[in-house]
């Protein structure tokens, strides 16, 4: 594997820092007038989601980080892993419950997901930013009361629950913004 | 390529807005008196300073190094009796690219026969309160700014200490190789961004910086008998702005300076360059006491249009020049 200096880091480079994968987040060159350079960095550990905040001198280089982002189909969970599918070469990997994390609330079957490999095997997987998914419970719709705006949690059929309008019901489905949880629209799934 | 490379990426407002800065710059030297200089821009020598990297070129078939200031030219004038002068135009530094850097920047410099650091601060304090409507300026020691953020007093403090402080305030990569790197660090990543209240805009302006720090700048005792440098810096929005000098004329202290200078990028695999030996013929022929101060115009232009990446006030910088 290659090294990058820290002039090439940038948004999205992924490199080995404390012995974990990390993704760029942010670069900045900080140089005092009649000082010396320095760089400071923000980087996600791939492994744990947090973001590190690290100085280092300008011009010190990092391993790079062997780790790819694949378009999967997700297939099914058997209890224990997550099976998800290349389209193209029909290979499948097994992500386990750490490497999903919270996407699992968000996984339905045949939707695309991200998934990062690191030395080929799945080490998290990020949802498409809209999925479709149905009310499987939710207190009954309040007639009239659609004027007032107001919101009640419904349960959807992966589990994740977010806040839909009063007027919606069970066995509907609708469209949610998986970054944020947040409900954007009625959806007609075709 | 993209099909926008062409453009600007400073919107337009704010290229015409630093239109009328450059012009109100050069008003407020007008008014005092002071002369705007040109000097090269292309040079035979270059800077010394440790950690500002020349731009090289070829002309006539002998290296040449652009300006990474106006300083060496303009003093060369102070000595030769030009008076009190200025310089706005560019100046470059190879590698310096980022959020507030641009390898070829605007820089305003200039200089005061017969001052002293003290009297020069107060008139950046002025340029810089009139150009961007701040009307509270102060000022501190080096010394109590870092007893005021930190509690540590950065002259007497031993390395030891230092490095306990960055590791209690900072995650870095490294191990720090001495105290001006501790300092740097701190100032840097700690207290510059941390400068200002939340209240009210403020300018600050910081005086007496380590011995060690000198650069071309008179070292002086200071009221507890610490050897300081008379050097200053202002700061506005949690941004280094200028940077000033009481200026060295002691030629054989500067060729002693230059030469350290040459044994430091010597030893740490940096270019060795030919430093400026005519400005050490200047002094020893008689530089006038006098104040110089080298300001960053594009950050001023920054802090006058709300700008938070300098891309947003240079119309073409180096990614599109």
């Amino acid at each position: 594997m290659g090294t990058y200096s820290t002039n090439e880091f940038k948004g999205g480079l992924k490199v080995m820092l404390d012995g974990d994968p990390c993704s760029i987040v942010d670069n900045e060159f900080v140089k005092p007038g009649k000082g010396q350079a320095f760089n400071r960095v923000k980087l996600r550990n791939l492994k744990t989601g947090r973001v590190w905040e690290r100085t280092f001198r300008s011009g010190e280089s990092l391993e790079s980080a062997d780790v790819m982002d694949r378009d999967m189909e997700y297939l099914y969970n058997d209890g224990e892993f997550f099976h998800f599918m290349e389209p193209e070469t029909f290979e499948q990997h097994q992500a386990d419950a750490k490497a999903v994390g919270d996407s699992a609330k968000w996984l339905k079957e045949q939707d695309i997901c991200v998934v990062t490999l690191y030395n080929g095997a799945p080490l998290a997987v990020t949802p498409p930013n809209h999925v479709i998914l149905e009310i499987t419970d939710t207190d009954p719709g309040l007639r009239g009361d659609t004027a007032q705006g107001g919101t009640k949690p419904a349960t959807l059929s992966t589990g994740a629950v977010v806040k839909v309008p009063l007027f919606l019901e069970i066995g509907e489905s609708i469209k949610v913004d998986t970054r944020n949880g947040e409900y954007l629209g009625r959806a007609k799934e075709d | 390529m993209s099909e926008t490379l062409w453009r600007p990426t400073a919107p337009l407002d704010n290229l015409r807005r630093r239109a009328t800065l450059l012009a109100d710059i050069r008003r407020f030297f007008s008014e005092r008196q002071v002369l705007e200089m040109e000097v090269p821009i292309l040079s035979r020598c270059a800077t010394s300073d440790p950690h500002i990297d020349s731009i090289t070129a070829d002309c006539s078939g002998a290296p040449a190094f652009l300006a990474t200031s106006p300083e060496f030219g303009l003093k060369r004038l102070v000595a030769a009796g030009i008076g009190d002068c200025y310089y706005l135009g560019k100046a470059f530094r190879n590698g310096e690219a980022g959020g507030r850097h641009n390898p070829e920047f605007t820089m305003l410099e200039w200089y005061r026969v017969g001052w002293d650091d003290h009297r020069l601060m107060i008139e950046v304090g002025e340029l810089l309160s009139w150009l961007l409507q701040i009307s509270r300026v102060r000022s501190y020691s080096y010394r109590a700014l870092f007893l005021q953020h930190l509690d540590v007093d950065p002259h007497r403090a031993s390395f030891e200490e230092l490095k306990a402080v960055v590791a209690r305030v900072l995650e870095i990569s490294f191990e720090p190789a001495g105290r001006d790197e501790c300092l740097d660090l701190l100032m840097s990543h700690h207290i510059e961004p941390n400068m200002d209240g939340a209240d009210e805009p403020v300018i600050t302006l910081v005086y007496d910086f380590p011995a060690s720090q000198a650069a071309l700048a008179r070292v002086e005792e200071d009221e507890l008998g610490v050897p300081v440098a008379r050097r200053f810096e202002a700061y506005a929005g949690g941004m280094e702005l200028a940077n000033g000098y009481w200026e060295l004329t002691d030629a054989q202290e500067q060729q002693r300076r230059f030469e350290a200078d040459q044994r430091y990028r010597e030893q740490n695999g940096k270019p060795v360059r030919p430093f400026e030996a005519r400005l050490v013929q200047a002094l020893a022929a008689g530089m006038p006491g006098c104040a110089g101060v080298a300001l960053g115009v594009d950050r001023l232009l920054m802090l006058a249009c709300g700008a938070a990446r300098i891309d947003e006030v240079i119309a073409f910088p180096i990614e599109r020049a």
